[in-house]
């Protein structure tokens, strides 16, 4: 069974109405699709049964920078029955910058998530625990958008009171 | 902090407040403290910070803190060429540098297009391997320190201080290598190299069978770490667990079998797997994995093939040095790897490697510049962290320090 034309063609089937741009660069498959219905797709590539993408090894997104939509939402999903990796995509305006979470679905997004909030700014709609993970909570910005400077903010970080 | 005092009792809250000392000890019992461990806690292996919330001396919550080691090496490669970059990977997991380094040229290779000769692929494989090894006896030393028992430490550092030997002539450096290049790398593997790595690995297996016999018949060690901080296989995997800690529940992945990657698929070993997933299996899958590496390294040496060590693609991968002196077609290209990178196509990858801790992945992607536009680290130590309030809750205060010793993080990897 080759998973590369089974997957996209049974998110087809299960999903009509939704738009994917399925991409193979360098062996590897690459499925894009509209944020909304992220839980949807990721519960269904879980639970069936020729797939079990039971592993989510990574979330990650992109930034942009001058892009309509400036960021990308990217899920580096595992199957641990097949041996088979997926990357799945979603993009994330800036003026709505939320995505709905997966950590319902598999529990290891958690921290993934919470570290694409801290470092994107990406909000993720229903997480159980959404704080920042590197950062300090009080700290305003997003290190890894493209308009934060490498040298950093000058005072963004206070120091620790005497 | 403030949620902390809404839920102490108020007697007490306002009698500390108020420095007065008419509560009983009973009071005192019947409340839940809150005990802050770390990030500077020799059995945190590193800035670990836990807040734990204690019942007695019993765990009912656990929070883990990161941060403290943030410096931001995504950020920075955003900014740096692929070249760059390479010292940057030594400062990750710190304990076996030379596996991040070939994790590292594997992705940008995978990303450009280049494939290292034959020799470089061999040489990577063994140096991967020995830092496995190396990576595995602080792991065994540490945690059996951590549970008191403080000899194996010792003996286990002893063994890998002969493997810093190996890459002190290989390379130059016993700790932060840089030794791999994209394409290759950075020199040949000297013949007394090879020959220590040899006499390393022919006199390592009763070193390690004396480790493991001062362990295993110590009963104190056992019961410390005997079905402590066990995980079921399902909540393994959905908690994210990998490599040895994974293993050692009864998954069967690694990449070196499931991806494979350099020629590993040249090679007869075993991936040794446990069931019980608590910090006794996840030790003996450690010594288990040590014994494979001996085997894979033994292997290595025998069968690897003479030749080149850098692929011969002049405008992707650095000439040496000699050549950039002498030749005028060799300035020219070191100079535009060297001040425009390697510009590889527009396009992104994947690619991880079996590191020590786990999976251990780099995510790039590229828009034909010389510096990635993204890059992200997929770490092994931040995805076992976090399972780390499922594995200690229930158990005590003095199992916490087993628990992160055998699950073995390491803060310069999980914080990036």
């Amino acid at each position: 069974m080759d998973l590369k034309a089974v997957i996209p063609q049974k998110l087809k089937e299960k999903f009509p109405s939704v738009e994917f741009e399925v991409t193979d660069y360098r062996d590897e498959l690459t499925i894009k699709f509209d944020k909304k219905i992220v839980v949807e797709i990721c519960t269904f590539l879980k639970t069936d049964a020729d797939l079990e993408f039971n592993w989510c090894s990574d979330v990650t997104a992109i930034d942009w920078a001058t892009r309509k939509n400036r960021f990308t939402v990217v899920y580096n999903i595992f199957s641990i029955k097949h041996n088979f990796r997926l990357r799945l995509k979603a993009d994330v305006d800036e003026s709505e910058c939320s995505i709905d979470t997966v950590s319902s679905v598999w529990k290891a997004a958690n921290w993934q998530e919470r570290e694409t909030y801290d470092m994107y700014g990406i909000k993720f709609n229903n997480h159980p625990d959404l704080r920042r993970m590197y950062m300090p909570e009080e700290f305003e910005y997003y290190p890894l958008r493209k308009d934060f400077p490498l040298m950093g903010i000058p005072g963004s970080l206070p120091l620790p009171k005497k | 902090m403030k949620q902390l005092e809404h839920e102490t009792d108020p007697k007490i809250l306002q009698a500390l407040l108020a420095s007065r000392n008419d509560y009983t000890v009973e009071d005192v019992l019947e409340n839940e403290m809150i005990l802050n461990m770390g990030p500077q806690h020799p059995a945190t292996h590193g800035v670990l910070r836990l807040l734990l919330r204690l019942d007695g001396e019993r765990i009912i919550g656990c929070i883990p803190e990161l941060g403290y080691l943030h410096r931001g090496y995504e950020k920075m490669a955003e900014n740096m060429s692929y070249y760059e970059y390479i010292p940057h990977t030594d400062r990750l997991d710190y304990i076996s540098p030379m596996a991040n380094n070939v994790a590292w040229v594997l992705a940008v290779e995978k990303l450009a297009g280049i494939e290292a000769p034959k020799r470089a692929q061999y040489i990577r494989m063994m140096i991967a391997e020995l830092a496995r090894i190396a990576s595995h006896l602080v792991q065994i030393g540490s945690f059996a320190m951590d549970v008191g028992a403080l000899t194996v430490f010792l003996w286990t550092l002893r063994e890998r201080e002969k493997i810093l030997d190996i890459w002190d002539i290989l390379c130059g450096a016993r700790f932060t290598n840089s030794y791999t290049r994209i394409g290759g790398v950075a020199n040949d593997a000297q013949p007394e190299a090879l020959a220590k790595a040899k006499w390393f690995i022919d006199q390592f297996e009763p070193y390690l069978a004396e480790v493991e016999q001062l362990l295993n018949t110590n009963r104190i060690f056992i019961e410390r770490v005997d079905g402590v901080g066990a995980i079921s296989k399902e909540d393994a995997i959905d908690l994210g667990f990998c490599g040895p800690n994974l293993r050692a529940c009864g998954v069967e992945l690694d990449l070196r079998r499931n991806a494979p990657y350099l020629c590993y698929d040249e090679i007869d070993f075993k991936i040794p797997t446990y069931t019980e997933g608590d910090c006794l299996a996840r030790y003996f899958l450690r010594l288990d994995e040590c014994r494979e590496s001996t085997k894979i390294v033994k292997q290595v040496i025998e069968k690897m093939p003479q030749g080149p060590v850098h692929a011969d693609m002049p405008k992707k991968v650095l000439p040496q040095k000699d050549e950039v002196y002498t030749k005028m077609e060799e300035l020219i290209h070191d100079f535009m790897i060297v001040n425009f990178g390697i510009n590889p196509p527009v396009g992104e990858i994947y690619h991880a490697i079996e590191g020590s801790k786990g999976e251990l992945g780099f995510y790039l992607v590229s828009k034909g510049e010389g510096h990635p536009w993204k890059c992200k680290i997929r770490s092994p130590s931040f995805n076992n962290i976090h399972s780390l309030p499922k594995l200690v809750i229930g158990h005590l205060i003095s199992d916490v320090v087993a628990i992160i010793g055998s699950i073995d993080p390491i803060m310069g990897e999980a914080d990036k």
